[in-house]
């Protein structure tokens, strides 16, 4: 392995760790706004949902700069040539990223009623656009819309089937990883009836991602022909098991078993990223722009894994210790 | 390239002063929350520290006020840092695109410790109730060093554009070879970065406490106000003096090595010996007019003798020279004096407390210490506009222009007139959300939660 591939396998790790926590979390914005306009109703999903987010949602997000940082530092043409192209899904995802912050942030601390409703809406409405908008960037990108030298179209790179249905997929697996480590947190909280609440809308939302899913795989058989065909092959492997991860996953909600939920949910998702990034090699743009092209100079290169390796020592188990402190239910208000 | 067509040329004119005006409103916006982000820690640290060592429950009160007003506060900063990240792609394409590998390297190292801190701080903030004292207070001590490395991080990428190095470029312009060590530790380093760390402990420091003296000045006069206004006063006091000796070393190291800025901001048209510190001024070709000159004092500054020649504009090429002088000048001129002004406030405290270990007892000093606050915010801000300004027509100085930078998109303007609204609404919300917990905390206490429930009936409200 190169260090320019050491490098994208970094930038993969990111975005696997992003779709991962930063995924779940907008997914668990999906989950409130769909929790409904009855304030009754919604109450019980909501306040799980907001004692499950508080304190970890900052640091989900971390991880979206440093997918950027990284993809700037160690592929500034790619960088370059996709800020070109895509600033307008990109800007819009920057949109919802604000109001998705600063709704959370402020809801909890404003007292009238119909300010909190506000706030908790702009929170989750943006949850489903910014995801929504980064996967219209990510689908862009294996359809070929980037030019190698930036520049490209500012609104037919992003529309087309492939791209939208991209965008849906990643607001599908957001819902869907966060109904999961929402049954999860019920069931270790003891609650019976939000568990089921979530396991129900779990098996909804799967078989909806599937289907985007499997939509999403004959776009690319029609838009981007390269990652089809090596999805299919030398990708298959990684496919197989993510589709095995989303059945076992849907065999033990059915079944009302909890243990083994996460994992293999967090599976299916990260076997499908790391298929993606299989189908795309060695093309960072496929197919105009390759790993090895864009990379940056040996040192550059070095500088990204140092930092990594320090990370992977620092900041992991310091993440660690936060998301164990929060599932003892230690942290709180 | 240019020349060619007057259209295009108006139309990418247009693009980046909008480019510019956005980059420099959102910076201005986030870098306020950067020192909270930076200094607040330190000052909830000690406020928990007396706390727990004299067990001094006014103290204890702070700190946890502190950390709730901390939590609303980094949320504000991160979604707004996340915007900077987003335009160094957006706004300026081909400066990530041509110089990313270089300085990307400082934000990669930034990334560990701005992790780290979101890390810490959560742990911290949301531990009160169930991590015990100390354990808990230690939880606490990361912040305190993760935002000063993510300071030097950040500001050395800065630097680096100052004083750019590490870095080899082929003829065609291309970066082939890079030298890390260089790059974070460029030239300018050594005085940008304690200049902004200082910054932010004395924009925090006075901060905090001019919304004390606010309070005090308003009848609140009890143990919590002194104390809320005394510890971050007395740490901005402390830094002050140093902040002043460090912003003189490196004005003399801008004079150096970033003559053109220099020039600029002292309105030097032609160099030579001897030159007059102007005081104040509009900046114009015949000289400056309506400032207060003091002769031979600027080439004493820079060089400790009325001989040293300082480098005039004349002497700059003309394509090169900083734009907007007097913006330049007057910026750096305010900064320096509203410096010097909480110097002295620092003295007049340190006279009094030296006196009859009190704060004066005059409702001036109150009235100074509140608009001390605002004061260290504008700064800050003239201290920005002086080095980014300053440095113009460079992005990277020597090396690239901010007119080869930006980008080509269209709708700058728009994104621009949608970012002032956002970000208006934004402050506002951030203004009323403290003002609305400082008000609950007044009337109930602390510990009256926030709804557990976002927005559940208020009678099923637990805590």
């Amino acid at each position: 392995m190169t260090r320019a591939d050491a490098a994208a396998a970094i930038l993969w790790t990111g975005a696997t760790l992003y779709a991962l926590f930063g995924g779940a979390d907008f997914g668990g914005g999906l989950w409130d706004l769909l929790a409904g306009f009855d304030d009754r109703k919604g109450e019980r999903p909501r306040a799980r949902i907001q004692q499950s987010l508080t304190p970890v949602w900052e640091a989900n997000h971390v991880w979206l700069i440093f997918i950027l940082v990284v993809l700037w530092t160690a592929f500034p043409e790619a960088f370059g040539a996709i800020m070109t192209t895509l600033y307008v899904p990109i800007a819009l995802a920057a949109l919802g990223i604000v109001l998705r912050g600063a709704g959370f942030a402020f809801r909890k601390s404003v007292q009238r009623l119909e300010y909190r409703r506000a706030m908790g809406a702009a929170f989750a409405l943006s949850s489903v656009l910014t995801p929504f908008f980064m996967g219209t960037v990510v689908g862009a990108v294996a359809a070929g819309h980037v030019p190698a030298d930036g520049n490209g179209d500012a609104f037919s790179s992003w529309t087309g089937p492939l791209p939208l249905l991209t965008g849906a997929l990643f607001v599908a697996s957001g819902a869907y990883l966060a109904a999961i480590f929402l049954v999860a947190d019920s069931h270790r909280a003891g609650d019976g009836g939000m568990e089921g609440y979530f396991a129900r809308r779990a098996l909804w939302v799967a078989a909806v991602a599937g289907a985007f899913a499997l939509a999403g795989i004959f776009a690319l058989h029609s838009e981007a022909r390269y990652v089809f065909d090596r999805l299919t092959a030398e990708g298959l492997p990684l496919v197989i098991v993510s589709a095995l991860c989303g059945l076992g996953v849907l065999a033990l909600l059915l079944r009302g078993a909890r243990r083994g939920l996460r994992p293999l949910a967090a599976g299916a998702v990260v076997a499908v990223i790391w298929g993606w990034g299989v189908a795309q090699f060695p093309y960072l743009l496929p197919t105009s722009l390759r790993i090895d092209q864009a990379a940056a100079p040996g040192p550059t290169l070095d500088s990204v894994l140092i930092v990594f390796a320090v990370a992977a020592v620092v900041v992991l188990p310091a993440l660690g210790l936060l998301y164990w402190l929060s599932q003892q239910e230690l942290l709180g208000e | 390239m240019p020349g060619l067509d007057a259209l295009p040329l108006a139309a990418s004119e247009s693009n980046l002063l909008a480019a510019r005006e956005l980059m420099a409103f959102t910076l201005a916006f986030h870098i306020v929350l950067s020192c909270l982000g930076v200094a607040l820690p330190a000052m909830i640290l000690s406020a928990n520290w007396l706390g727990l060592k004299r067990g001094d429950a006014d103290a204890m009160r702070l700190a946890r006020r502190w950390s709730k007003a901390m939590a609303v506060t980094f949320a504000v900063g991160a979604v707004t840092g996340t915007v900077l990240s987003f335009e160094f792609g957006l706004l300026w394409p081909e400066f990530t695109a041509r110089f990313g590998d270089v300085f990307g390297i400082a934000f990669a190292v930034e990334g560990i410790f701005f992790f780290t801190e979101a890390i810490f701080l959560a742990i911290y903030i949301y531990g009160w109730r169930r991590l015990s004292g100390w354990a808990h207070f230690w939880s606490g001590v990361p912040m305190v060093i993760t935002g000063i490395g993510g300071a030097f991080s950040v500001v050395t990428a800065n630097s680096w554009m100052n004083q750019p190095q590490g870095f080899t470029l082929d003829a065609a312009g291309r970066v082939v070879e890079t030298e890390p060590f260089k790059v974070l530790f460029n030239p300018a380093w050594s005085y940008e970065v304690p200049h902004m760390i200082l910054a932010a402990y004395m924009v925090v420091g006075f901060l905090v406490a001019s919304i004390y003296a606010v309070g005090m000045l308003r009848g609140r006069r009890d143990r919590l106000h002194r104390l809320g206004l005394l510890i971050p006063l007395t740490v901005a006091c402390i830094v002050t003096p140093i902040q002043l000796f460090v912003g003189d070393t490196a004005a003399r190291a801008v004079a150096d090595h970033q003559p053109a800025k220099f020039a600029g901001m002292e309105c030097i048209q032609e160099s030579g010996p001897e030159q007059t510190e102007y005081v104040g001024g509009i900046c114009t070709s015949d000289g400056v007019k309506a400032a207060i000159p003091i002769p031979d004092l600027d080439s004493f500054l820079v060089g400790f003798s009325a001989d040293t020649k300082v480098t005039g504009l004349n002497d700059i090429p003309a394509d090169e020279r900083p734009p907007a002088n007097t913006l330049l000048h007057l910026a750096f001129d305010a900064m320096v004096g509203i410096g010097t002004a909480l110097l002295l406030l620092g003295l007049w405290l340190a006279y009094a407390w030296w006196r009859w270990r009190d704060i004066p007892r005059t409702p001036w000093f109150l009235r100074a210490v509140a608009v001390s606050g605002a004061g260290a915010i504008l700064a800050l801000w003239f201290g920005w506009i002086v080095t980014e300004v300053g440095r113009q027509p460079w992005i990277v100085q020597g090396y690239m222009r901010t007119s080869e930078a930006v980008t080509e998109a269209k709708g700058i303007w728009f994104a621009f007139a949608v970012v002032l609204i956002l970000y208006a609404g934004l402050g506002s919300g951030a203004v009323l959300v403290l003002r609305a917990m400082s008000r609950r905390w007044r009337s109930e206490g602390e510990d009256a939660g926030e709804a557990e429930i976002p927005y559940g009936p208020p009678e099923a409200a637990t805590s």
